[in-house]
């Protein structure tokens, strides 16, 4: 040590002041503020960027964004309950609002809300809607395959013949909800027995982005992810859609499943008037055409809107017919669980 | 504080009791859990043996020969502590997509861990006092032998200890395993949590993570034996006559060079390639102004909590030793055998249901972080506290000074570097800890690790680039703090440090 002890000394009480004077400052109030709306959010966390300054410019009011996963904040509510920070809760996929909902802590909406969206994805006790719509796609590799050699169902992709060349991203909550879409349709034992296919035969990735990659570079031939992975990137610069394209299931078979984004308002919250001000906008043409044109390319479920004619028409998708409200995400983890997906 | 980091560790335990045999026994004895299993071994074991290997032959290469730019290749080799393990991963796999599963994995992490052996066995190799292997020379043993039979044991607590903490970063590293898509125990607890939270199945196998952890402790601690190899007297100041590598200097300081290449090259290459290259690369400079505050702030706070929170629980240990103290000081180990995760999940639940206002704040995040990384400074400030003459106190009682001021005016300033370096080590650790800071950290706040980690897992790589840039520019002033090894305080620490068991 070349310093004298007294001076260290001086110096090591400096700096332990000035942190603790950091400390503090981090800890009340003057760094975080005391936003007008917290929104506990598991969309896009690029789509939600591009969106909320175009509410705050509107409303005036100052908006604070949580971002997380799908379940992950569902639980989280889930757990906070009346204690909860979040005023609203936005999500990618359904399941997880109708955890929430099961848990009770959605307001019921107004009817101004909901009245720009389709009853279909709105659910009976209307606790929560839908703002924007998925589609489920099997991607394939253009250079081994053909669009005749995909097959007729996604539950197909259980069968050994696809042993090894079927990409698909388990831990995501986008996978879970085709999953219990399948549970839904098909029932407990085909559901168990296609996840025990997956299980043996898929190529097992971190996420869809990574599904899209591995069917491009011809890892394997298919993959299975939402629509607008591959539409983004054909917008974007085509780097992984260039030797790729989409194969839509159609005919009402549960590959051609539409997930719905739920947005809903905590009955814990203090901001009912807020958060009410900002579903509506959320719904509202003006919210939905902005989403439309955004990079995000999801179908906007307000039928005023419309997505860029380059994405196969919301007309033309032949989805099955879901209740939205009875996709179950808990049932879906145990049978994945189960069948050692996760 | 003891109490505090038992937390988690309670947590985990009602949880498995409340699940019950039956079905723990189910979700334990199925065929994901071996392959976890399989994975977490097999590339623990793999790295430890790897970082011993490389990590032993560097500190030697540059300490006890005459390799060309020594000084230099030392700051070069200690040079990826600065660069967090998810970093390296996210510039190997998006230079290179193929560079995943075992392979990537094994490649990614011994080349971030093998400082943790390399800088304990060089402050070691400082230390030891030539006179010992001069006396096997003039007995007659070969250079080799002497190596093998004189320094090597004397090197076994560093190369122990070093193993050690790669072991244990290993079991709850999250980040560059997940990008480089090889499922171990944290990432597959990390997938479970994100479907159920609270789930029994994440907490079965945060349980056998647990299990796994004190394996390695008490191997760890089996290994290290009873033997102590402590010399009596200072011994003579002077470094040791460096080994004449005659016509192997060249080729040998060339393999250094690839190994630094490979460490902080390869990283480098690739974010200098991102920043400029990447399509999504953008300056957001408002948030990038924000995560750096944040990030410092948080650094900061917490490595002075941590750090304060040590010095009571190192007093007892080393001043007042019983069993009661000593229960204590291991007590705070149990939080390392833990993800943050886990840790950061324990204190969502435990802050919900006994103290609801502090959920989400500052405060919470701080104390999550001094559970997680307590060890780092507990060994740190207890090496520098042994170091600490009993004698010096009492004299100063003996000339009138009260235990305040004998604390302020003789053994503060005694255990100044040590703090400093516990605090260094546990800063490195908070700003670039990613999960509990995900849960737990107030709304609104983002810090560095967690937007990188935002754009990367969305294979946004260049928006990604700029925050991998400033976390490893934020980490270089803890890094210098540690490499300056000269000080016999400092070497010591961080020998020390490597053995928390």
């Amino acid at each position: 040590m070349t310093t004298s002890p007294r001076r260290s000394a001086t110096r090591v009480s400096v700096a332990l002041a000035s942190t603790l004077l950091t400390a503090s400052t981090l800890s009340g109030c003057g760094v975080f503020g005391s936003p007008d709306l917290v929104i506990y959010n598991a969309q896009h966390e690029q789509l939600l960027d591009e969106l909320i300054p175009l509410f705050e410019e509107e409303s005036g009011l100052d908006v604070e964004l949580r971002h997380g996963k799908d379940l992950e904040m569902a639980n989280q509510i889930t757990e906070e309950g009346e204690d909860s920070p979040a005023d609203v809760f936005l999500t990618e996929n359904s399941p997880a609002m109708t955890i929430v909902d099961n848990a009770g802590l959605f307001t019921e909406l107004p009817e101004a809300v909901t009245a720009t969206i389709p009853d279909d994805y709105v659910p009976s006790d209307r606790t929560w809607t839908g703002f924007l719509a998925r589609s489920t796609v099997a991607m394939y590799n253009t250079e081994s395959m053909t669009e005749a050699d995909m097959p007729a169902s996604i539950l197909d992709f259980a069968d050994p013949e696809w042993q090894g060349r079927v990409a698909f991203s388990p831990t995501g909550a986008d996978f879970q909800a085709i999953v219990s879409a399948v549970l839904e349709l098909e029932g407990e034992e085909a559901t168990r027995t296609w996840l025990e296919g997956l299980e043996a035969n898929g190529v097992i990735v971190q996420n869809n982005l990574v599904v899209m990659q591995s069917v491009d570079s011809g890892e394997v031939d298919a993959g299975i992810a939402y629509h607008y992975y591959w539409y983004r990137d054909r917008e974007e610069n085509g780097t992984d859609s260039d030797t790729s394209a989409l194969h839509f299931f159609g005919d009402q078979d549960p590959g051609a499943f539409l997930s719905i984004s739920g947005a809903g308002i905590l009955a814990s919250s203090e901001k009912q008037e807020e958060a009410e001000e900002f579903l509506t906008w959320l719904t509202g043409t003006e919210a939905q055409q902005a989403m439309a044109e955004s990079y995000a390319l999801e179908y906007p479920l307000n039928p005023d809107a419309s997505l860029d004619p380059a994405v196969k028409p919301f007309g033309e998708l032949e989805p099955p017919q879901v209740d939205v409200s009875s996709l179950n995400g808990p049932q879906v983890t145990d049978l994945m669980t189960e069948a050692g997906l996760l | 504080m003891a109490l505090l980091a038992l937390v988690p560790l309670a947590y985990v335990a009602s949880y498995v009791v409340i699940i019950g045999p039956v079905d723990l026994w189910q979700l334990i004895a199925r065929p994901r859990i071996a392959e976890l299993l399989r994975n977490t071994v097999t590339l623990a074991l793999a790295c430890m043996a790897a970082t011993v290997v490389l990590g032993l032959a560097l500190a030697v290469l540059v300490e006890r020969t005459d390799l060309p730019g020594r000084r230099l290749w030392h700051g070069l080799l200690v040079a990826p502590l600065a660069v967090p393990a998810f970093v390296n991963g996210y510039a190997w796999v998006s230079l290179d997509r193929s560079i995943n599963g075992f392979g990537g994995a094994f490649l990614v992490v011994t080349l971030s861990y093998y400082p943790l052996v390399y800088l304990p066995v060089v402050a070691m190799l400082r230390r030891l006092d030539p006179a010992l292997e001069e006396s096997a020379w003039s007995l007659g043993h070969s250079r080799t032998r002497t190596f093998r039979t004189v320094v090597l044991p004397q090197l076994r607590p560093a190369l122990l200890g070093g193993a050690l903490l790669v072991g244990l970063h290993l079991l709850a590293e999250f980040g560059a395993l997940s990008l480089l898509r090889f499922p171990t125990f944290t990432t597959a607890i990390y997938d479970q949590y994100g479907s159920t939270f609270n789930g029994a199945a994440a907490t079965a196998m945060a349980g056998v993570l647990v299990l796994l952890c004190l394996v390695l402790l008490l191997a760890e601690l089996r290994l290290r034996g009873d033997r102590r190899y402590a010399r009596l007297g200072r011994g003579a100041a002077r470094s040791a006559v460096p080994l004449d590598l005659g016509t192997w200097r060249w080729p040998l300081a060339a393999t250094v060079g690839a190994v630094v290449v490979l460490a902080i090259g390869v990283p480098a290459f690739s974010l200098v390639r991102w920043l400029l290259a990447g399509t999504s690369t953008e300056f957001p400079l408002g948030e990038l102004t924000q995560a750096l505050v944040s990030t410092v702030a948080l650094a900061l706070a917490g490595a002075v909590a941590t750090t304060l929170a040590a010095i009571p629980v190192v007093w007892l240990a080393v001043r007042h030793r019983g069993w009661a103290s000593t229960v204590i000081e291991r007590s705070t180990y149990v939080a390392n055998a833990l993800p943050g995760i886990v840790v950061g999940l324990a204190l969502v639940v435990a802050s919900l249901r006994v103290v609801p206002v502090v959920y989400q704040t500052a405060g919470l995040l701080v104390a999550a972080y001094a559970i997680l990384f307590l060890p780092r400074a507990v060994v740190t400030v207890r090496a520098g506290l042994e170091q600490a003459p009993v004698v010096l106190d009492d004299v100063a009682h003996g000339l009138g000074l009260g235990p305040l001021a004998t604390a302020r005016r003789v053994t503060l300033p005694l255990i100044a570097p040590s703090l400093g370096a516990g605090a260094a080590l546990v800063f490195l650790a908070i700003s670039t800890e990613l999960t509990a800071t995900l849960m737990l950290s107030p709304i609104g706040t983002s810090t560095l690790a967690t937007e990188f980690w935002s754009a990367s897992s969305e294979l946004r790589y260049g928006a990604a680039a700029p925050y991998a840039l400033l976390l490893v520019l934020v980490s270089i002033p803890a890094t210098v703090l540690l490499m300056r090894t000269d000080s016999p305080a400092t070497a010591t620490t961080v020998v020390e440090e490597r053995v928390p068991a």
